[in-house]
């Protein structure tokens, strides 16, 4: 292989590779804040953010229309000052905890996130529970005829 | 006997499941509807300006001292069409005020369509930025909002309204409202 044909085909793969890392974003270059800080901030919150066109797409990687009003307001309320937990507040304010794709802990939720604990330990509960049992049955000894019975069984066997 | 009955326990945890399951795929559960925050909150406030320059425009403040429904359309939404006819029934009643929000509509758009099926608002106002949609909580249009005297929104319909969500849920509520 030439020099040539190795540094096309690294620059291939590398423009391959970019590609695949912006694929799954939707925002505009005009979207975007001057700001990198900022603008790392409004991406890591779009991406919280469910589009609710969609609904399964994040506003972040969504192309409706909506989406693009919201990430707008995602970087309007952070250049005004917002802290991200103010910002995800003025959207629950408007569409509630359903436009949060990672559900908030709330009573409503409570077999979301507490469900999966409980069964694990209602299993470990039920476990330990069958392993004592089966340890209380198996500790009875042979009695004088069952250990005689069970000498004559073995001699039989050889 | 009672303890052979813990065997049935199992099967009755899973009837009980697969009954909550069941209920989730019931025709009547629309699972992509987002359910309204705003929900006995005061509208938020809002001064959109008149699709028509010689008309008023509409802010939150003029909803107060009537039952109002506000009803964001637009000329490129089919669903509205399919709505539209049945605004002018609710018209009729002399309780109500209903007011049109053109979303996202050019206002030369948004009156074509007016012109075309007919104008069953009494204020028709333009939110072109779509930013008072937001503040609604609307996620597509059509939408449709039910506001008291005192500017609570007490009702709010996604998607084109129909003869049963009038009949059953609207005009009930209308009337209990305008007392």
């Amino acid at each position: 292989m030439t020099a040539r044909a190795v540094i096309g085909r690294a620059v291939a793969s590398l423009a391959l590779l970019l590609f695949a890392v912006n694929l799954a974003a939707a925002v505009e270059p005009s979207e975007m804040l001057k700001d990198p800080g900022l603008e790392a901030r409004a991406r890591a919150i779009s991406q919280e953010i469910r589009c609710l066109v969609c609904q399964n797409q994040s506003i972040d990687d969504s192309n409706a229309d909506l989406a693009h009003d919201l990430r707008v307001i995602v970087r309007e309320r952070l250049t005004a000052g917002d802290s991200d937990r103010q910002v995800k507040d003025y959207l629950t304010a408007r569409y509630g905890d359903f436009v949060l794709l990672d559900p908030p802990f709330r009573t409503k939720t409570l077999i979301l996130w507490a469900g999966p604990a409980a069964l694990l330990l209602l299993g470990i509960a039920i476990i330990a529970f069958a392993a004592r049992r089966r340890r209380a049955v198996a500790a009875a000894p042979l009695d004088e005829n069952e250990r005689r019975r069970l000498a004559q069984l073995l001699d039989q066997s050889k | 006997m009672t303890r052979r009955l813990i065997y049935l326990l199992p099967a009755l945890i899973f009837a009980g499941i697969a009954g909550w399951f069941w209920q989730g795929l019931s025709p009547n559960r629309d699972p992509t509807l987002v359910p309204s925050v705003m929900i006995d909150k005061e509208v938020p406030a809002f001064d959109l300006p008149p699709l028509t320059a010689d008309a008023p425009g509409l802010k939150s403040a003029d909803l107060k001292g009537h039952v109002s429904l506000i009803n964001f359309f637009a000329s490129w939404c089919v669903p509205c069409r399919a709505e539209h006819p049945l605004l002018f029934g609710l018209a009729q009643d002399k309780h109500l005020e209903i007011d049109g929000i053109a979303y996202k509509n050019k206002p030369e758009d948004a009156d074509g369509y007016l012109a075309e099926l007919g104008n069953p608002y009494a204020r028709v106002v333009l939110d072109q930025p779509g930013r008072t949609a937001i503040d609604f909580g609307v996620y597509g249009v059509p939408e449709s909002y039910l506001i008291d005297r005192d500017g609570r929104i007490r009702f709010r319909q996604v998607g084109p309204l129909t003869e049963a969500v009038i009949e059953g849920q609207l005009k009930p509520l209308i009337a209990e409202l305008s007392k």
